[in-house]
């Protein structure tokens, strides 16, 4: 079924010496990616500093979110180990289970914040939202994987209509920021499944059309929201508090920041959800410029090692996952980040592997475990 | 055929649709970094002084107010550390757990708290108590109620409490002085408030203080000419007498002689103003110096002043008052008996309304009103003490007959008990006047000469007189000691004139007569047990509290011819608080 020939791939990185290769390093017996995983502790390490600190000082709560790590992380090995072959085979059940789990929330799903978005199991609460993040695009990989590329039509229905199902499903709950990164992490697939790029600008233009339409269908505090994002200090008290605060969180930081535990936006609970969506504010008041630059370069080294791993992948199918789970973490990423700046406007998003959360962790370290195993259970090519 | 045709562009299209990603993605990352520079570098200044406006507060430390110290650093008032406690209606909740034990401590029922709550609901600041011990403070911090806040300030103690309470006045809640000698020197007292700056949460909290911008400046301490022990002393007698008496009130007012300076000032019934009674009565006023009145036979005195600083009369100079009475412009004037031809030293002693009249229609009309303008009446005696009453002392364009009269026997004039001190102890002090002072001195700020030394001896031993056997002062006498002094009963002005049946009864004496240094005026007004006359009711009153006084400041006795022995003086010892 591969269609890819070998004579395309770049032959000089890390396929070409299967002397190597033959010895099979620890890492490779193991399923681990060591590039990979440094960045992911880089940043998780990061991260637990600044929730302690944005926690004020609360071991409890760091202890927990130390424990959901643990967890996160030996998931993501577990999953490692799977070859992508077996994997590919329980594929459609995920996606099946997860539109249902969906479908269970809209039906019987528990209120947080006023919004539908929890599910609770008796023994675990989370929101299945979370697990469409790597359902949508490993789904539509292996739906793409043996059609002929780029997609028909036809295809490009059917893929449509596999992204629009769970994204109007978590659109309802309402919760617009993860059916936004939803939709993106699908089509970030799509294109790297190669439509062509006047359907990409057609497509570009009928979501700009369409913009009005979404406007109307809106929730009031939704439109508030994106009003507030145009115009913050149009209510600095009411809707555009979150954004306001966080700014001067980052602002007040400066280049160097103000030191470790030493911020007072955060401290003095100035700074809205600051152990949640908002903590990228903490990182800035405290770390500075310098701070979230590093923090900002951790995900670029984890969003570029993903993409390049779905360069180096032997089939369509381990390529398009690849691509797809690496750019719906990098979207996670830009939209809280771009939120708590003042460049988008305020959506529920968390920041991924840093933000105090639980089910979003398991979920986005899987993906990496299967991000490794593509690159781990490679065929040896001669 | 078609699919193999595509491979190749597809493999080329697909490698550069990973580095478009890649590209887009180093793209997003810059953006980013860029926008956080925008607020880092570019909008930080802007930005911190916004962090800053919503936690650095500067708020104010309270200043320490100055005690009030009698003369020998004896603490009259003292400013004491403590709480108030208030609320956030909207944070606080009296369902919390803890509310029993606050209302415990407040010494309060949850429904009173409720009730504090209810009236002031849309209030973001309630008071829930204020000026409570910074014991029971701890003790409510540590129950950790939410939206329960604390203020230090300072609240007013009195030590000698009611003995003084009329002449310290008294302090607001906010530690700010309303009455009396703390409202007179409360700049000096109050001290300058500080500033520091803190942190504060969200909520109002303050969380650290970062520093501070201006230390309190602590208020001056007052010293003040009063002897605590004197005024204690004064005020239980007086207070006895007072009641033992059936009177409306008494004051008294003892000064030194050489400096002007006030030992006390005492009046009852008075108030104690550590348990602030609600409700503002006549007791909060000291009427020392707030109250005038015609003083009646106390005037005499200087009627006999004027008679003898003229050089016309002598002590011994006879005047004949028969037959006991005269009519002025219609108006009878008269004694209460005919004591025929009698010297000026009898006409003093016996109070004669007859004799004074002779002698100061004798002398030129306006020199009467001249000494006693000379000696105060009608005017300030700038002793700084809020609501000083003038008195008056009014100056026809014509002395009529009956007019000079009645000046001369004290109506028709009126004074405080103050003027009527300072003028007496001008007498003692060999005719020279001082300033009154409420506060410590060295000595006088300034000296006046008024009568000439000579008349002034020989005032004081005529004077002397009045408490000997047979003077209206008898029972002022104090074994030991010569008193020279002057009874007075004045009827009291009433809305319909003067009301027969009430009466001032006045004393004032000067000791040691033969070396004067201490003056004591007594009112007792409208006693109602049946002695109504100076020298039954004032009178004795003088000797009780100048018999201990002149013991306590070390006097030594001037009279050995009478035989007091140490044995029969009663010791008047303040007792303890």
């Amino acid at each position: 079924m591969t269609f890819l020939s070998n004579q395309y791939r770049p032959s000089n990185i890390l396929g070409a010496k299967p002397q190597h290769l033959s010895e099979r390093s620890l890492w490779k017996r193991f399923h681990i990616d060591p590039f990979l995983l440094t960045a992911l502790l880089i940043l998780t390490g990061m991260g637990l500093a600044i929730l302690y600190s944005a926690s004020n000082g609360n071991k409890d709560l760091v202890m927990q979110q130390i424990i959901r790590l643990g967890l996160a992380y030996v998931v993501m090995i577990i999953v490692a180990q799977i070859s992508p072959d077996k994997f590919k085979l329980w594929v459609p059940w995920v996606f099946i289970a997860g539109v249902l789990l969906l479908i269970a929330v809209f039906v019987a799903g528990d209120i947080g914040k006023g919004a539908r978005r929890w599910l609770d199991l008796g023994f675990i609460r989370f929101q299945p939202s979370e697990i469409m993040k790597l359902a949508i695009p490993i789904f539509l990989a292996w739906y793409l994987q043996e059609r002929s590329l780029p997609p028909t039509y036809r295809h490009l229905m059917a893929c449509a209509l596999i992204i629009a199902i769970p994204v109007g499903l978590t659109a309802i709950e309402p919760d617009l920021g993860t059916a936004i990164m939803l939709a993106c992490a699908g089509a970030c697939v799509l294109f790297l499944s190669g439509i062509g790029w006047r359907l990409i600008i057609v497509l570009f233009a009928l979501a700009a059309a369409a913009t009005p339409l979404l406007w109307y269908k809106m929730h009031d505090y939704q439109r508030q929201r994106v009003l507030t994002f145009l115009n913050p200090e149009s209510d600095p008290l009411g809707a555009g508090y979150h954004i306001i605060q966080s700014k001067i969180a980052i602002g007040s930081g400066g280049i160097f920041g103000k030191g470790w535990l030493q911020g007072t936006q955060s401290h003095l609970n100035f700074l809205p959800e600051h152990a949640t969506d908002f903590i990228f504010g903490v990182c800035g008041e405290e770390f500075g410029l310098v701070g979230g630059t590093i923090l900002i370069s951790a995900f670029m080294l984890i969003v570029g090692r993903g993409l390049y791993i779905s360069m180096q992948a032997q089939d369509t199918f381990t390529r398009l996952v690849a691509g797809g789970l690496s750019m719906a973490f990098f979207f996670s990423m830009f939209i809280n980040i771009g939120m708590v700046t003042g460049i988008l406007p305020v959506v529920g998003v968390p920041l991924p592997l840093v933000s105090y959360g639980g089910t979003s962790m398991v979920t986005l370290m899987a993906s990496f475990g299967i991000i490794m195993s593509i690159h781990t259970h490679r065929k040896l090519l001669a | 055929m078609k699919k193999h045709s595509f491979r190749p562009f597809l493999a080329y299209d697909d490698k550069w649709r990973v580095r478009f990603l890649l590209a887009l993605l180093f793209l997003t990352m810059l953006v980013l970094l860029a926008r956080i520079v925008y607020l880092t570098v570019y909008e930080r200044t802007f930005l911190l002084k916004q962090g800053n406006a919503r936690t650095v507060r500067v708020i104010d430390i309270p200043a320490h107010r100055g005690m009030i110290l009698d003369r020998n650093h004896q603490p009259l008032a003292i400013s004491t550390p403590v709480y108030s406690v208030w609320i956030d209606p909207h944070q606080f909740s009296l369902q919390d757990t803890q509310i029993p034990a606050l209302a415990n401590l407040l010494q309060e029922s949850i429904k009173q708290i409720q009730a504090t709550i209810n009236d002031k609901s849309k209030s973001d600041f309630v008071y829930l108590k204020r000026q409570l011990s910074p014991d029971i403070a701890d003790q409510i911090k540590a129950l950790h109620i939410p939206g329960i806040y604390f203020q230090q300030n300072y609240k007013r103690y009195y030590p000698e409490a009611d003995a003084v309470a009329p002449l310290l006045g008294m302090t607001n809640i906010d530690d700010q002085g309303q009455e009396g000698l703390e409202l007179a020197y409360n700049n000096l007292l109050q001290g300058v408030p500080g500033k520091e700056r803190v942190l504060v949460d969200l909520y109002g909290h303050v969380v650290a203080v970062q520093g501070i911008v201006q230390p309190a400046r602590p208020g001056h301490n007052l010293i003040l000419s009063i002897d605590h022990r004197i005024q204690y002393l004064a005020y239980s007698v007086l207070s006895k007498a007072v009641a033992d008496n059936k009177a409306e009130s008494g004051s008294i007012v003892i000064m030194d002689i050489k400096t002007g300076e006030i030992l006390a000032m005492v009046n009852a019934p008075s108030y104690n103003p550590n348990t602030r009674p609600k409700y503002r009565n006549n007791n909060y006023r000291n009427l020392a110096v707030t109250d005038q009145f015609e003083p009646g036979s106390t005037m005499k005195t200087f009627a006999v002043a004027n008679a003898l600083d003229n050089g016309k009369y002598n002590a011994n100079t006879m005047v004949d008052t028969n037959p006991g009475w005269m009519i002025l412009n219609g108006h009878r004037v008269q004694d209460e008996e005919n004591l025929g031809n009698i010297n000026v030293t009898t006409i003093l002693q016996r109070s004669s309304n007859m004799g004074i009249t002779k002698l100061t229609l004798s002398m030129p009309p306006n020199s009467l009103w001249n000494l006693l303008h000379k000696e105060g009446f009608g005017q300030s005696t700038h002793s700084g003490f809020p609501g000083e009453a003038l008195g008056s002392l009014v100056k026809p364009r014509k002395w009529s007959d009956i007019a000079l009269a009645t000046l001369s026997f004290g109506y028709g004039v009126s004074a405080t008990m103050l003027q009527l001190t300072q003028a007496y102890a001008m007498i003692g002090n060999e005719g020279v006047k001082h300033p009154v002072s409420l506060l410590k001195i060295d000595k006088p700020s300034a000296s006046e000469p008024v009568l000439k030394k000579k008349v002034a001896i020989e005032l004081i031993n005529i004077m002397q007189s009045v408490t000997a056997k047979g003077g209206s002062g008898f029972p002022a006498r104090i074994p030991g000691y010569n008193v020279a002094g002057k009874t007075g009963t004045a009827w009291i002005m009433g809305a319909h004139g003067y009301e027969r049946k009430h009466f001032n009864a006045l004393f004032i004496g000067i000791v040691p007569a033969s070396k004067p240094r201490i003056v004591a005026a007594i009112v007792i007004k409208d006693p109602q047990a049946g002695h109504h006359q100076g020298g039954q009711v004032a009178a004795p009153v003088f000797s009780e509290v100048m018999t201990a006084v002149l013991r306590d400041l070390n006097i030594p006795p001037d009279d050995l011819t009478q035989k007091g022995k140490p044995d029969e003086i009663k010791p008047v010892v303040p007792k303890p608080h």
